[in-house]
This record gives structure tokens, sequence and C-alpha cells, in this order.
């Protein structure tokens, strides 16, 4: 084993553990907004080192075969990572606004400032 | 066959994701949980790709992403308050 395919061995564990971190804070997370922040964040970061491994090899295959299908894989690895990027967080975002002005309150929590942003403070 | 191995975990990953679509006492947590799974879909699909040798799967996993993408906002727009 070369240092390349190590470097591939370590980004596909970087991956996998923070997937697996992800879907299990929401599993155990109290209300949506946590589970919301945990499971956005661990497997937005897993899913960019997966593509990270992915482009490695694509890579360390075209310098090895020549091939230039592994170049267009790389490529389209770096379109898909991009898209991942922009639309992830933006997702999350209008999910947890939606949830809030859908009347679910966070669990055990002390201040809520986007209810008094929005002047309908309870007490 | 590492990559392979990594789809697999990535799908165990999704089914725990699963059962918070099923088990989540309020809409919003059954959203998160299709977002959540959403992203893992798009990494397995990456990860086949590589798998595989073919690109096509890398390909149909960027129009998923943006797809789910729409989605979620769709749903996202109607929680709070219609579609208008």
């Amino acid at each position: 084993m070369n240092y390349v395919e190590a470097l591939i061995y370590v980004f596909l564990g970087i991956s996998v553990t923070f997937n697996l971190l992800g879907s299990f804070a929401l599993i155990r997370f109290p209300d949506v907004y946590t589970r919301l922040h945990g499971a956005t964040k661990c497997t937005t970061f897993g899913t960019i080192f997966a593509v990270f491994a992915v482009i490695t090899h694509a890579l360390y295959q075209l310098h090895k075969t020549g091939d230039s299908k592994y170049l267009q894989m790389a490529l389209h690895s770096v379109v898909a990572l991009i898209a991942l990027l922009l639309t992830n967080p933006t997702g999350a975002h209008a999910i947890a606004k939606a949830a809030h002005l859908s009347g679910v309150k966070p669990a055990r929590a002390v201040v809520d400032a986007y209810e008094e942003k929005l002047g309908g403070g309870s007490e | 066959m590492a990559f392979f191995y990594a789809t697999v975990l990535v799908g165990i990953a999704g089914l725990i994701s699963v059962l918070r679509l099923i088990l989540g006492p309020t809409v919003p947590d059954r959203v998160v949980g299709v977002d959540t799974l959403n992203t893992l879909v798009v990494a397995g699909m990456v990860l086949l790709g590589a798998a595989y040798d073919r690109t096509i799967y890398i390909d149909i996993a960027i129009v998923y992403a943006l797809l789910s993408y729409i989605g979620t906002l769709v749903i996202a727009k109607y929680l709070q308050g219609g579609l208008a």
C-alpha cells in the first residue's frame, strides 16, 4: 500500500465516521433544532470527505492509466461537491425557520430570541 | 473494494435516519430525517460511482442533490403557512 491509497483510506474513514455520528445525533438529540444542527453539520462534513476520497482515487487512476474517464469522474465529483455545499446549509436554514413558524418550540429552552424578535413573546 | 464497504456503512447511517423518519413526533422532525437521508444518498451514490468505475452515478448524484434541495424548500415553504 502506498501513500495515496493510505490517504484514500483516511478520507473514507473520516467520511464514514462523521456520517454515522450525524445519524446518531438524529436519533439521540431531544428536539428538532438540535437534531437539525447535529445531522446537517456532520453529514455535510462526512460527504465532503467522501468526495475528497473519490477525487483522490480518480486522480491516482488518471496518473496510473491515463484514461480520460477518470478526469471526467474527478471533475463531476467537484460539481457534486459544489452543489451539495451550496444547497445543504440553505435547506437547513429553511427547515429551521419553517419549524419555528409552524409552532414547534425548542425543548428545555430558557431564551427564545427569534420569538422575541417576532414580537409574539408569550411572557 | 474499500469504496464498496464505505457505501455499506453510509447505507447503515441512512437506515438510522429512516428510523427518525418513522419515529419523528412532529412534521419538522420527519423533514429533518428526509434531508439527512438525501445527503447520505448523495454520498452513497458518489462512493458507488467510484466503486464500480461509472461516472454516470456521480451525474445522477448531482441531479439528485439539486432536486432534493428544491423538495426541501417546497416542504419548508408549505410548513410556514401555505405555498402562496
